[in-house]
This record gives C-alpha cells, structure tokens and sequence, in this order.
C-alpha cells in the first residue's frame, strides 16, 4: 500500500488498479471545519489535474483536483451526513472518492510522503 | 506583499492569540483563531465574542456654529437618515448616497451629547468617505478623521454581564444607546449595538490603550476572541448587508431593503424631504417600487450558494430572475444561508426558485431575514 501526495494537498492511497483520494491533514486545517463535500458522479472520467471534487468550508468553496487521470468510481457517502469526518480523520474515515487509474505511470508525477511534508514544513 | 499591510493597534495580540491573519481592506487581520470559523461563530451566539474592528474608519463632525443641529442638517445633506431627530447619546444606521441613488456606503451614526457626530464607515471606504464628506461639508462642519481610535467589538448573550463587571453603567444602556464610559481604567465611548444579531457592545478608545481593554474583556467569563470569518457568517444569517457584496454604488437603499434607514421626515411629505443627492430616484423608488429588491434566500440541501450564483426561476435556468450576493453555511441555523437580489415580483417569502451551482439548478426559496432571531437589548 503506497500513498502519495500532491502539491495541492490532496493524498492518494493505490488500492490494486483504484486509487482512494482525500485531501491532507494540513489541507483540513488550512480549511476548518468542513460543511459540504461533493464529488463527480460515478462514470465521469477526468484527467490529471481536473477538478474531481468540492469541498466547502463555512466560508468557501475548494476544489478537489484529480490527482491521476481516470474514472470515478465511488464517493464517501458518510460525507453526506457529515463531512466533518474529513476534519477528524483526512486520511482514513474522511476520504472523499475513488478513481480507477487510467495511467499508473503518473503516479511517478507525485510526492512521497517526506517530499510532502518537506513542502508544508 | 505583508510589509504593505497596516496593522490594528491589536496585531500583536491576535498573534499571541493564535489567530491566523489575511488581508483584509488594506489591514492584516485575523480571519479565525484557534477555535475555528464555526466554533467562534456559535460561541458569539451562545456566550460573547470578542472581535478587533479597529480597521473601520471613525470620523467626527462638529459644527462650526458650535450647534450641534447645524452638524446635524449638514450630514442630512448626504444621507437619506433623519440625523437632527438624533437624541443626544444615542446611535442610528445611515447610508452615504451618490446622485443617482446607489449607495456609496452604510455607517453608525452618533451623537455625542451636544458636542459633535462620530461616524463609524467602512474599512475600505474611509478614505473615499473622509473626502466626500470633507467636500460637502467643510464650510459648515470640522470633519475629523481619528486614525488614533481603536475599536472593539462585544457581542453576544454574555457580552453584557461581561462589560458591566468592568462598567457597572453599561447595564443601563439599551440597544443603540450610547455612552462615555471608563473600561478597565481606559476612557471609551461605547453603544450598544454591533453586527452579529447578538445584543452587544462597540467600543471605541486611543490606540495605545486598546489592548489594555482587550485583555481586560478576554479575562471575562464567556469572552473569546472571533475572527472575521465568523465575524461574516453572523452578520448574513442576522441579515446585514456587507458593504461591497450586498450593497454598492450600482444599488439603491430601496432595492436594498433599508427603506427603514429612511424616517418619515426626509420622505414625501415630511419636515425635512429629499436634500441627500439621488433624493428623486430613491423617493420615487419608495413610491412606486424598485425594479428589484434584495432578500434572504434558503436552498435545499447543505451545499452552500455563494455570492455570484445566478437564481433562475425555472429549473432549467432558463428565466434569469436574480442574482445571490453573500452566501455560506451558517452554523446556527445549520443549513446554507445566502441573501441576494431577485426581479420585482419574485421578492415574496416562500417565492420558489433555483440557485445555479456548479452547473446544477438548487431548488431554493426566499426566505424571511433575519435568518436568525435578534438578541437585542431594546
């Protein structure tokens, strides 16, 4: 099980050909407390870089960005109810959404988790 | 880009406080604290929030006749409020007028006894409004600008047991009173009154002396510092227009809904009728109507609708009869917020309609303001 990081502050966990894609710890900080989350619908395909999902703050909006190309095949319906399970828990309960990866080859485009941190200091 | 940024006489303090800091009309100030945007929002609602305003500009006029009624006339030349029916020590809400009737901005006015009018504007106004005012007024008034002032903010359901520890006189004052009063050995003028919805306070005193008066209100039981992030949510889910979201030069105090800022004596009939530039427009506006009126605005779902959205009322966004001017979550109400302008005809509460978001048609509705019931002291 590999995580990778992107300079947008999103993560994403390789599960077999899916990837699980949330945003960073740091990224839920910066943002406070989450009272919306939204993702494309299932089926949508996006590439590398595209907006993938929303996530609302009580003051504003932020994108979610793909952070491989490929195909959304699910959402954290928990986020539903409560999208402050982000807040408590970004890289476990609180993921957002999952992509079949469409190029495994840019996952090398990516941070490691030192380069990550090294970033947000 | 930091180093250009002015800073309240509280800077340090917020920092020491833990706030996190963003430009904000010219001044690094702190948009939450520790506690969060949401938290600091319901702590304002349920206990008493403490928030640095000292960004807003504070000016004085003072009559060079020595009368404070010739202050008084002269300021009605520019606002559409009736400012000469003002008893001493008491505070009123007024909006600066263009020719053409749109609103170059909202201010507190009051009146110090029978010395002078101290005027609170917007941050990102002052100097607009300090020249403005200085221009019309300089032959009749000594218009002041008092860059030296600090101001604090109070508000909450706590917010007047805490203040009346410090300044037992504060507890007799009712909503929009005014007062001259000591704060933890610091001379303040203080009104009860605020931007949240919340029954509270504005303090007004020298800079040197405003954390002094900070601290002093923080050791209070149930005051916690808020940031302007919350400062926002408050005052939409309360219905009070932000200058420059809601209200601008390009609407007027009637589309705006703030006929109420203008009394019965500067209307159609009364003593002292029109005399504020755009008089004819506004007037007529209150007359016969606005082609549109600004309302509150509740969309299904927990997606908050932000300032921007087109609102439809179709839900093919195909009849565009609006657009939203401030929206966000608001935390006390737990469901999305917004305010907004909608076509004459659509401004009934209830009135369905549909907010464009991310491509999607909300079904939405206007809903009655305030979003929030008001805590006021009356």
């Amino acid at each position: 099980m590999t995580v990778y990081y992107t300079k947008d502050h999103e993560w994403l966990r390789v599960e077999g050909d899916v990837a699980v894609v949330g945003i960073t710890a740091h990224a839920a900080e910066e943002l406070g407390e989450l009272v919306f989350v939204e993702a494309k619908e299932d089926g949508t395909a996006v590439a590398q870089g595209d907006s993938v999902a929303v996530v609302e703050s009580v003051k504003a909006a932020s994108d979610i960005y793909a952070p491989v190309s490929g195909t959304v095949v699910g959402f954290n319906a928990a986020l539903t109810d409560d999208p402050t399970l982000v807040n408590g828990a970004p890289e476990g309960e609180g993921w957002i959404l999952k992509l079949r990866i469409a190029d495994a080859g840019q996952l090398a485009s990516l941070l490691d988790a030192a380069a990550y941190a090294a970033l947000v200091g | 880009m930091s180093r250009d940024l002015l800073r309240t006489p509280l800077y340090d303090l917020h920092l020491s406080l833990g706030a996190r800091m963003v430009p904000f009309a010219g001044y690094d100030m702190p948009v939450q604290y520790k506690a969060g945007v949401m938290a600091e929002h319901l702590h304002t609602r349920t206990a008493a929030g403490l928030f640095d305003v000292s960004h807003m500009g504070q000016v004085t006029l003072r009559a060079r006749s020595g009368r404070i009624a010739d202050a008084a006339l002269a300021l009605e030349r520019l606002v559409p409020a009736d400012i000469l029916a003002l008893k001493p020590w008491r505070q009123r809400y007024a909006l600066l007028t263009d020719a053409q009737g749109g609103i170059l901005d909202d201010l507190m006015v009051s009146r110090l006894g029978d010395e002078a009018l101290l005027l609170v504007v917007n941050a990102a106004c002052k100097d607009a409004d300090l020249a403005h005012l200085t221009a019309a007024l300089d032959g009749d008034c000594v218009v002041e600008a008092l860059p030296e002032r600090a101001l604090i903010a109070l508000q909450g359901p706590l917010a007047g047991a805490a203040l009346a520890r410090l300044a037992p006189a504060t507890a007799e004052m009712r909503f929009m009173d005014v007062a001259e009063c000591d704060v933890a050995g610091v001379a303040c003028v203080v009104s009860r009154s605020g931007y949240t919805g919340e029954d509270g306070f504005e303090l007004g005193m020298a800079s040197g002396a405003a954390v002094r008066v900070a601290e002093a209100l923080l050791a209070q039981e149930g005051v916690a510092p808020v940031g302007l992030g919350a400062r926002d949510s408050l005052r939409l889910e309360a219905g009070l227009c932000l200058y420059g979201s809601d209200i601008d030069r390009t609407t007027t105090p009637i589309e705006a809904g703030l006929d109420w800022s203008i009394q019965k004596s500067r209307r159609d009939g009364g003593a002292r009728a029109g005399g504020f530039p755009g008089a004819e427009s506004v007037l007529a506006q209150l007359r016969d109507g606005a082609p549109r009126r600004r309302v509150g605005i509740a969309v299904e779902g927990r997606a908050p609708v932000r300032g921007g959205a087109q609102l439809f009322a179709d839900a093919q966004g195909a009849v565009p009869v609006g657009r939203v001017t401030s929206g966000a979550f608001g935390p006390t109400v737990g469901a999305p917020v917004a305010m907004g302008y909608v076509a004459a005809g659509y401004e009934a509460t209830g009135t369905a309609l549909f907010a464009e978001l991310r491509g999607k048609f909300l079904p939405a509705r206007v809903a009655a303001l305030p979003f929030t019931a008001p805590g006021f002291r009356r």
